[in-house]
């Protein structure tokens, strides 16, 4: 009973956990970029359509990963080389992927996906209990596991990271340093498109294998607050999305279970127990501000 | 000067008005406001069909539009009122989510005709239309007693509306009148739309021991999670037999297409009046997808019950039917008035969940 809770919460949180870490190393870069469901159901819709042309969920992935990459792209080139406004600019790509998922989609609805199917670890999945949940997932879940380990790296460890976050706190300094802050925040945008790509394939390929229109329906502005709530902190995104993705599958268990709470009320646990994590974090208000990229959502022209 | 030129430009646009009602007169417009996609699979989709039946059958006579995706709300009224100015005659407004915004539109144009599906607000220019779904959920209900192992049945709902709690009551009843003590286990997704919530609705009642799935949201995710599983499940609004080849017994299929040509047909002779439409089975507002994935006694059944619901013979809220706390509802023989079900806010004895108020 309980493993099949987990085997749940894992695949709701997953795609959360992948579109926030993607936006997270934007962010870091000093790009906000609030596009992320648009990017996300590019990817869904790219994922989809590829694995039924070529019968493979794996080139599926890749061009879901591929399709969001590409989508951030007109994110990149409107910001960065023609420094139209972040926020606009963001909301834009969100609308526009909607609409276009679905005229690009609309020949596949209806169409009985094929699901990526799970990869068993030898070994390590006769473990009991933990080895089942842990280690006979989809490779969506392993990605995203890997991702936190490495953007943690990358941020905090290499010295690419570091150059990165210089260009999140002050561009101007960065810039007169030498840094090419326009190339960086660049691919960090795409690197965010293609996580939330990643995203959107895991949700029309492994959560629920087929295409609908709007089928992320809302997962990306989710993904936008885990950020913030992690404090741009990669381990306490993966902590959020799973107290996120927790808390939402207990309630529709609660439910079915039959304890005599209110429905709405659970259904808005989720967003409740978001809301108390996030007064406890920004109760330290110096740690908060150390961690936030100073230069976040602030349009950058370099002098000469 | 200037009157003469305000008179001038009055009588040009009341000639413009003249000759652009002329032309209205030659083919009239009948306009579609859905709330989802129209290729969702579901809801929405019915209606899709219904209006691509209605082009069918009157194309020559009419012209239709649609807007999709139009979100209950201050946006449903925009839409609506856009529809209005361009000169649509009728107006199907085809999601409970906007009677009020539909309501008000039809006060500001008199001349407009509007229909709205599943509410109870009219005007002299605004009918309703509905159709009795309960009629297929206590079909789906006893086919469920029959099938299922365990006696128990999962409903995955959507709002608790009037039309929902229906849906529920009307299940259970089903169930009970093949099997007294089946139990039905409900879960409120808060959402008509989000295939990954209601797979996730769908996975929380099998791991919590149901053994067949019903739904009352739009997609087919919960189908493809029962297929996924191997247990059964109903399918909802349309025919889900893609999603579950091996999976679904039947479906409520929601055929509109008959009462928009019907209305239409009303429309261009002039004998269109608001009323509030409430159809059944057997009038062909809804139809019950094959019976599929049964023996064939439980089939036989299923048939015999349609049959009987056609003919008039069985009302599926008979009494004697008690509330959920027990306390009498309908007494023996006593069948509800339509305006009790319309309103229906409690569930029946048998369903095992707390109603949320």
């Amino acid at each position: 009973m309980f493993e099949a809770i987990l085997l749940t919460v894992i695949t709701a949180s997953t795609p959360l956990v992948i579109a926030a870490l993607g936006e997270l190393v934007t962010e870091r870069s000093g790009v906000l970029n609030l596009g992320v469901e648009g990017m996300m159901i590019m990817g869904a819709v790219c994922a989809f359509a590829t694995t039924q042309m070529t019968g493979s969920p794996y080139i599926g992935l890749l061009a879901g990963i591929a399709g969001g990459a590409a989508f951030s792209l007109l994110f990149g080139f409107l910001t960065l080389t023609l420094v139209a406004n972040q926020v606009a600019t963001g909301l834009a790509l969100t609308i526009l992927g909607l609409g276009l998922s679905g005229q690009l989609g609309e020949m596949f609805v209806g169409k009985p996906g094929i699901k990526l199917q799970p990869i068993v670890i030898p070994l390590l999945s006769d473990i009991p209990f933990f080895g089942r949940v842990l280690f006979a997932q989809d490779l969506t879940f392993y990605l995203s596991v890997a991702l936190v380990i490495g953007i943690n790296w990358f941020l905090f460890k290499s010295r690419t990271g570091l150059k990165m976050r210089a260009i999140g706190d002050n561009h101007g300094s960065a810039h007169a340093l030498g840094i090419n802050v326009i190339r960086t925040r660049y691919l960090a945008v795409m690197f965010g498109g293609a996580c939330a790509g990643l995203a959107g394939a895991q949700l029309s390929l492994v959560y629920t294998p087929q295409w609908v229109e709007n089928m992320s329906a809302g997962r990306g502005w989710i993904a936008l607050a885990l950020v913030v709530f992690a404090s741009w902190r990669p381990w306490r995104v993966l902590a959020g999305g799973y107290l996120f993705g927790a808390v939402t599958i207990g309630q529709l268990h609660a439910q079915a279970f039959g304890i005599g709470v209110p429905s709405q009320l659970l259904s808005a646990l989720p967003y409740a127990a978001t809301i108390v994590v996030l007064i406890i974090i920004s109760h330290n208000r110096r740690t908060t501000l150390i961690n936030t990229p100073a230069s976040l959502g602030k349009p950058f022209v370099p002098d000469r | 000067m200037k009157k003469l030129i305000i008179a001038l430009a009055a009588s040009a646009a009341l000639l413009g008005g003249f000759s652009s009602g002329a032309q209205a007169q030659e083919k009239k417009k009948v306009c579609f406001i859905y709330v989802g996609s129209k290729t969702d699979g579901g809801w929405t989709q019915a209606h899709e069909l219904g209006r691509q039946q209605l082009d069918k059958a009157l194309g020559d006579k009419v012209e239709t539009k649609f807007l999709e995706n139009v979100p209950e709300g201050p946006d449903a009224e925009r839409a609506i009122e856009r529809f209005a100015r361009e000169k649509c005659n009728l107006i199907f407004t085809t999601s409970f989510g906007f009677m009020d915004a539909t309501v008000k539109v039809a006060a500001k144009f008199p001349d407009v005709k509007f229909e709205h599906a599943t509410g109870f607000k009219a005007a002299p220019n605004l009918a309703t239309y509905n159709s009795r779904f309960y009629e297929g959920r206590y079909i789906q209900g006893q086919i469920a007693a029959k099938m299922s192992k365990k006696g128990v049945a999962g409903y995955i709902a959507s709002f608790p509306i009037p039309e929902v709690v229906m849906g529920i009551n009307a299940f259970e009843l089903g169930a009970k009148s093949v099997n007294p003590n089946f139990k039905l286990k409900v879960v409120w997704a808060n959402t008509w739309f989000d295939p990954g919530k209601e797979a996730d609705a769908a996975k929380a009642l099998i791991d919590q021991g149901v053994d067949i799935l019903t739904q009352h949201t739009d997609t087919t995710a919960p189908m493809q999670v029962a297929s996924e599983r191997g247990i059964l499940a109903f399918g909802q609004a349309s025919d889900m037999i893609a999603a579950g080849p091996k999976t679904q017994l039947t479906a409520i299929v929601d055929t509109w297409g008959n009462y928009y040509v019907k209305r239409t047909k009303a429309l261009l002779d002039g004998s269109w009046k608001s009323e509030q439409i409430w159809d059944g089975l057997k009038d062909g507002i809804l139809t019950m997808a094959p019976y599929t994935n049964m023996p064939d006694d439980v089939k036989a059944m299923a048939e015999e019950t349609e049959a009987k619901i056609k003919s008039g013979e069985l009302h599926p809220f008979t009494g004697p039917i008690n509330k959920q706390d027990g306390s009498a509802w309908l007494k023996a023989g006593e069948k509800p008035q339509d305006g009790v079900l319309l309103g229906m806010n409690f569930y029946i004895e048998g369903v095992d969940d707390k109603l949320p108020q």
